[in-house]
């Protein structure tokens, strides 16, 4: 395996002198434990000083690294070579963001959305801090556990052809995280929040393609979060037209 | 020159029409939304079933020779084709649209997909047996 090497197709877009992206390709030597951030990180070190993108922790957590690797989106510290060669990769920026530069994507809008759904509890009852922690029980804290591992990467809204028809949609992160708070028992703000879920850039934005949930790195159901929110919300209609508020 | 001038000029990318073409996740919903078409005709076919045994043996009969016609049977394989791919793919992401809890514990998935199709084969046994006697 040694001295063997692999093509790499980046898509490129430098704003200050390209009027469209465009794809260049970098050969690099193979090694079966590079990832593609690693692969991307030996480009930069080694070949081509002027390639963007993010990247952190290097280890699926921080949330930096989202790409479309050969169209799919993934985490690039998620991925390996080895799972591609001897083809050639494509790698371009996150599907249905704005590209900022090279492999970075605007992500304004993303976080938007997630802080507009109030992701903070809402307790019922204020407590002073002499008065204690707000107690949970561990089968409590399953009912939300799965949807608060979200890392905020954005692999859903790449996989969601929803959000890339209307990007009004408020989304599979921002809806799985607004369930994590509603489904937590020291949480009173679901009313408020409901408001979000109701609405037709809420949860009726979505229409089950499910993508959302498969390209997750870190098992989050964003799918299964709007599905029952879809249950809620039509209850949340009935109960409105018999006892309007 | 101004003050904060700025290089920033994110591109936008167009979704091709193609889209649903480009993976093969796509493609498949695409099709399971797609069955939706066949099961409009073939309601449509029947309510017309209806309407014309409402109209006397006669035009009942003649409903039924049309039923024969190579195309109107060709049409309902593809049609039940396509109502069991719906079917399926539905009973496969059910699990996801329920949040049933048992003793602290979230019922399997499995489970609930086993539920979906024993129901499935309930509901066909009592259609068989209504049409039958």
């Amino acid at each position: 395996m040694t001295n063997s090497t692999i093509d790499i197709d980046i898509l490129r877009y430098r704003p200050e002198q390209d009027n469209a992206p465009f794809v260049q390709t970098y050969r690099i030597p193979y090694d079966e434990e590079m990832s593609m951030l690693e692969a991307l990180q030996y480009i930069k070190d080694e070949v081509d000083g002027t390639l963007s993108f993010r990247w952190s922790c290097r280890m699926a957590i921080c949330g930096s690294c989202g790409m479309m690797i050969d169209g799919v989106p993934k985490l690039g510290c998620k991925a390996f070579l080895r799972d591609y060669y001897p083809n050639k990769i494509k790698l371009e920026p996150l599907a249905n963001f704005p590209i900022e530069r090279d492999l970075v994507v605007v992500m304004d809008d993303f976080i938007t959305k997630l802080e507009s759904i109030k992701p903070y509890i809402i307790p019922a009852e204020e407590k002073s801090l002499e008065q204690g922690e707000y107690i949970q029980t561990p089968e409590q804290m399953a009912k939300y556990k799965q949807f608060s591992m979200c890392i905020n990467c954005g692999l859903c809204y790449a996989a969601c052809p929803q959000y890339a028809l209307n990007t009004e949609f408020t989304g599979p992160a921002a809806l799985a995280l607004l369930a994590r708070y509603n489904r937590d028992s020291r949480d009173a703000g679901s009313a408020e929040r409901m408001a979000i879920v109701n609405a037709e850039e809420g949860v009726w934005g979505c229409t089950f393609v499910g993508y959302c949930s498969k390209v997750c790195p870190k098992g989050v159901d964003p799918a299964a979060a709007i599905q029952l929110f879809k249950v809620e919300s039509a209850k949340d209609y009935l109960i409105g037209m018999f006892k309007p508020e | 020159m101004q003050p904060h001038s700025s290089k920033r000029k994110p591109y936008q990318r167009e979704l091709p029409v193609d889209w649903w073409l480009k993976h093969a996740f796509y493609t498949k919903y695409m099709i399971r939304e797609g069955t939706s078409i066949a099961i409009t005709i073939y309601s449509c076919i029947l309510a017309w079933g209806l309407l014309r045994l409402s109209q006397g043996e006669q035009a009942w009969q003649g409903w039924l020779e049309a039923l024969q016609h190579p195309i109107a049977i060709l049409f309902h394989v593809l049609a039940l084709g396509l109502a069991l791919y719906h079917t399926i793919t539905w009973f496969d992401l059910a699990p996801k649209a329920a949040d049933i809890w048992l003793k602290g514990k979230k019922l399997e998935d499995k489970v609930i997909v086993m539920a979906h199709y024993v129901g499935f084969a309930l509901a066909t046994i009592a259609a068989l047996i209504i049409i039958t006697y």
